[in-house]
C-alpha cells in the first residue's frame, strides 16, 4: 500500500453508462491483486475532501508501458462526475493497492464469477488471473438493462459458460443473476463462487452457495473515510466460528472492509439487518479474544477455497 | 527554501515531543495502519484510538458521511480494550520509537479510572488524553464534557490513578462556556488540554428522509471546523496562558497548524487530513520548519499565542 501519482493514459467509455480510466502507476500496478482497490483523491482545492475508492478493474503489464491499472465507474455524484471529465495526461493522486483480494483456488477448479451492474468491475481482473493460473471461468453477469451490463464482449471471451440477465429482459434472461445461479452452478460443476455487486445480491448469492456448501467469496462496498484501516468507518458484521459454550451473538465481530476485506467469506457475513440487528447493542462489550477477525486463525484458509478475513 | 535548522522540540507539561505535530485519536488507528506511509518517529507523537476498559463494538453502519469541507462520523469508539492495547499495540509502538499518547474513554468515572490504572505500569505511555466526549451513564447519558462537575470528577480520578503521567483533557466545543469547563479540568489536575473534539452534526438524505448516519448524530471534523478550533484555543489560552494546549480541528497543512499555534496551541494533532493524505503529518512537520526559517523563528514556543490583536 502506498501513495503515488498516476498519469491517465486513456479515458474511454464502456456502453453508455460506464467510464474507464487507465492509469500509469507502476508501483501500485505491480502490487495489485484481484479484489483490491485504489483510493483516488479529487481536486486538491475541493470541498469534497475524502478519497473515492474504486476496484482495480484490469491490470495491464504488457506493452511498452509500465504497469497500468484500469478502473471503471458510473457517475454517482460530484466525485465520479469530476473523474469522468479527466482526460489523457492529467495526473491523479492514488493510494493503493488497498485491502485483501480474492483467494485463488489452490488446485485447478471450476470458478463461477457473479457480477451485478458496475459491481462486476473486480471480476474482470480476477477472471484474467484465474485463467492465467489454468482455472476454468464461468460468468453470470446481470444489470437492470442491457446498457448497464459491464463489458459483455469480454465476458463472452473470458468465460467457458456465460449467462446474462437483465431486469427488463433487454438482453439474456429476464430477471436477476440469483435466478439462474443454482442451475448454472449445477451445469458448470462449480466449485467456488466469486461475487461482487449490490448488497442484496451478495446476500442471496451467499445464501444459495451456503445451502449448496459451495465456498463463496464476496467483495463488498462500504462507505469509507480512510481506506487503510485507521478510522473504523467501513465495518461489516462477520460471524467467526462459535467457540464451545459461547453465545453465538458474541461471535459476531465488526471487520473493516478496507483492510480485513473487501473480500469476505460470504457464508460468514451477517447479511440481514445490515448490521443493525445483528450487532444490536451499541458499544456492546466484546471479549478481547473475539474482536479480532485476524486473530481467529481463519487467515489460513481451512480448505482449498476458503476465503480470507473472517 | 531556507535551510536554517529550526528547533522543533516541544515540551507540554512534561510531555516531550520531537516536534509539535501529533496524529489525532481515531484517525491513525494504533499507528500500525498509518505506518505504511510514514515513519512514526518523524512526527511528534501518536494519539491512539480511544481505548476503553473492555472492548467496544461500536455503532452500526453507515458510520461516516462527507459534508462540505468535512465529514461526520459516528463510530462509537470501536476498540479492542485497554488490555489489548497494552499487550499488542504499545510494545509495537515502542519498538517503532513512537511517542505514544494513550486516549482513554468510558461511560462512568470508575471506567476511566480503571483504564488509567492499567496504563500506570505500562511502559511507553508518554501521556494520556482523556476523551470526555462520551455519554455519562450516571447522568442520563449527558456527555461528561458538557458538565464542569463530571469533567472534574473524571480528570481528578484519572490524575489520582496516574499522578506521574501528564494528562490532557480533551474538550468538546459544544458547550456554553468552554472556559468554565477548561477551568474545571485544570483545577481537577489536568496538565494540559486538547482542543477541540468534533462538533455535533447531522445530515439527512432528502430522498429517503433517513439520517445519513446510522447513529443519527455524528461528530463533524475536517477543515470546516478549523475556525471553531482557532477561536476555542484562543479563548482558553487567553484565560489560562499556562495550561498547554494540543490544538486540533481541521489542520490540513503546515499553515493551518501555525494558525492554531498562533491562537495558543503548543502542539497540534492532525486528524481528518490523514484520510485525505496519509503523509499529511510529516509534510506539516516540514512545512512548520520552513515557516520558522522563513520568519527567523528559533523555537516553536515563539509562535504559541503570538497572534497580534492590536497594532
Ligand atoms: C472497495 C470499493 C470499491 C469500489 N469500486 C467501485 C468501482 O469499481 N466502480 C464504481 O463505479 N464504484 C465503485 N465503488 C463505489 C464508489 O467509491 C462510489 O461510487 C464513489 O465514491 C461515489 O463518489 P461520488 O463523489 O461520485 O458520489 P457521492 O456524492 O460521494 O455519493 C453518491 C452516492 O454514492 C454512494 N457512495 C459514496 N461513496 C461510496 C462508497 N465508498 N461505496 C459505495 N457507495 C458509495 C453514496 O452513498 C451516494 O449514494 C467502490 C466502493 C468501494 C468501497
Ligand atoms: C473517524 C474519526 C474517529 C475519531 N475517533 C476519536 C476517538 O476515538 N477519540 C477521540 O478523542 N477523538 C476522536 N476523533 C476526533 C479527532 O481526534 C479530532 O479531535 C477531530 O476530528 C478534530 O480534528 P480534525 O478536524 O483534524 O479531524 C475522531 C475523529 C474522526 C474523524
Ligand atoms: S475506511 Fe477507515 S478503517 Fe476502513
Amino acid at each position: 500500500m502506498l501513495m503515488a501519482s498516476g498519469e491517465i493514459l486513456t479515458h474511454k467509455k464502456y456502453g453508455e453508462a460506464y467510464h474507464s480510466l487507465t492509469i500509469v502507476s507502476p508501483e501500485i500496478g505491480e502490487q495489485a491483486r484481484p479484489g483490491q482497490f485504489v483510493s483516488i483523491r479529487l481536486r486538491e482545492d475541493s470541498a469534497q475532501i475524502l478519497r473515492r475508492p474504486f476496484s482495480v478493474y484490469r491490470m495491464h503489464k504488457q506493452g511498452g508501458w509500465a504497469s497500468t491499472i484500469e478502473i471503471v465507474f458510473d457517475i454517482r455524484g460530484a466525485g465520479t462526475r469530476y473523474l469522468s471529465q479527466l482526460r489523457a495526461h492529467s495526473t491523479i493522486d492514488i493510494v493503493g493497492p488497498n485491502g485483501r483480494g480474492f483467494v485463488m483456488p489452490k488446485r485447478r477448479a471450476h470458478c463461477l464469477l457473479v457480477g451485478g451492474g458496475i459491481g462486476a468491475a473486480p471480476l474482470f481482473f480476477l477472471a484474467d488471473e484465474l485463467r492465467n493460473e489454468g482455472h476454468r471461468v464461468d460468468f453470470i453477469m446481470g444489470a437492470r438493462n442491457s446498457g448497464l451490463l459491464l463489458n459483455p464482449i469480454d465476458v463472452r471471451r473470458l468465460a467457458s459458460v456465460y449467462r446474462m440477465t437483465t431486469e427488463d429482459g433487454s438482453q439474456g434472461d429476464r430477471g436477476r443473476v440469483t435466478d439462474v445461479l443454482a442451475e448454472t452452478m449445477e451445469r458448470c460443476g462449480t466449485e467456488v463462487v466469486y461475487a461482487c455487486g449490490p448488497h442484496p445480491m451478495l446476500a442471496t448469492v451467499s445464501e444459495i452457495c451456503t445451502e449448496r456448501e459451495t465456498p463463496v467469496q464476496v467483495a463488498v462496498e462500504e462507505l469509507m473515510a480512510c481506506g487503510y484501516g485507521a478510522c473504523m468507518s467501513c465495518v461489516v458484521p462477520v460471524r467467526r466460528p462459535v467457540k464451545r459454550g459461547e453465545d453465538p451473538e458474541d461471535a459476531v465481530v465488526y471487520a473493516r472492509a478496507c483492510t480485513d476485506g473487501p473480500v469476505f467469506n460470504g457464508a460468514s457475513v451477517v447479511w440481514h439487518g445490515s448490521g443493525t440487528d445483528a450487532v444490536a447493542t451499541d458499544q456492546k462489550e466484546l471479549t478481547p479474544a473475539n474482536v479480532a477477525v485476524r486473530d481467529t486463525g481463519l487467515d489460513e484458509p481451512e480448505d482449498e477455497h476458503a476465503p480470507p478475513g473472517n | 527554501m531556507p535551510r536554517t535548522k529550526a528547533d522543533l522540540t516541544t515540551n507540554l507539561a512534561g510531555l516531550e515531543l520531537r516536534n509539535p505535530v501529533l496524529v489525532a485519536s481515531g484517525t491513525f488507528g494504533a499507528g500500525r495502519e498509518g505506518s505504511n506511509f510514514i515513519h512514526l518517529n518523524d512526527i511528534g507523537g501518536v494519539i491512539v484510538k480511544s481505548m476503553t476498559l473492555t472492548a467496544w463494538r461500536g455503532k452500526p453502519t453507515p458510520r461516516v458521511c462527507e459534508t462540505p469541507s468535512g465529514m461526520l462520523n459516528a463510530i462509537g469508539i470501536q476498540n479492542k480494550g485497554v488490555d489489548h492495547f497494552i499487550t499488542e499495540d504499545l510494545p509495537w509502538l515502542v519498538k517503532k520509537n513512537a511517542t505514544v499518547v494513550a486516549s482513554i474513554a468510558g461511560n462512568t468515572v470508575e471506567e476511566f479510572v480503571k483504564v488509567a490504572d492499567k496504563l500506570r505500569t505500562a511502559s511507553g505511555v508518554a501521556a494520556v488524553e482523556i476523551n470526555i466526549s462520551c455519554p455519562n451513564l450516571e447522568d442520563r447519558n449527558n456527555m461528561f464534557a458538557h458538565s464542569p462537575e463530571a469533567t472534574a470528577a473524571v480528570i481528578g480520578g484519572v490524575k489520582k490513578a496516574i499522578p506521574r503521567i501528564p494528562v490532557f483533557a480533551k474538550l468538546s466545543p459544544n458547550v456554553t462556556s468552554l472556559s468554565e469547563i477548561a477551568s474545571a479540568a485544570a483545577e481537577a489536575g489536568a496538565d494540559g488540554l486538547s482542543l477541540i473534539n468534533t462538533l455535533m452534526g447531522m445530515s439527512i438524505d432528502v430522498e429517503s428522509r433517513r439520517p445519513k448516519l446510522a447513529g443519527t448524530y455524528g461528530g463533524l471534523s475536517g477543515p470546516a471546523i478549523r475556525p471553531v478550533a482557532v477561536q476555542a484555543i484562543h479563548e482558553v489560552h487567553a484565560a489560562f496562558p499556562h495550561v498547554p494546549i494540543i490544538g486540533q480541528g481541521g489542520v490540513m497543512s503546515a499553515l493551518d497548524a501555525i494558525e492554531l499555534m498562533l491562537a495558543g496551541a503548543s502542539a497540534v494533532a492532525v486528524g481528518t487530513a490523514n484520510f485525505v493524505d496519509p503523509t499529511a503529518s510529516v509534510k506539516i512537520v516540514a512545512g512548520i520548519a520552513e515557516y520558522m526559517a522563513r520568519h527567523g523563528i528559533a523555537s516553536t514556543a515563539e509562535i504559541v499565542g503570538a497572534v497580534k490583536l492590536e497594532g
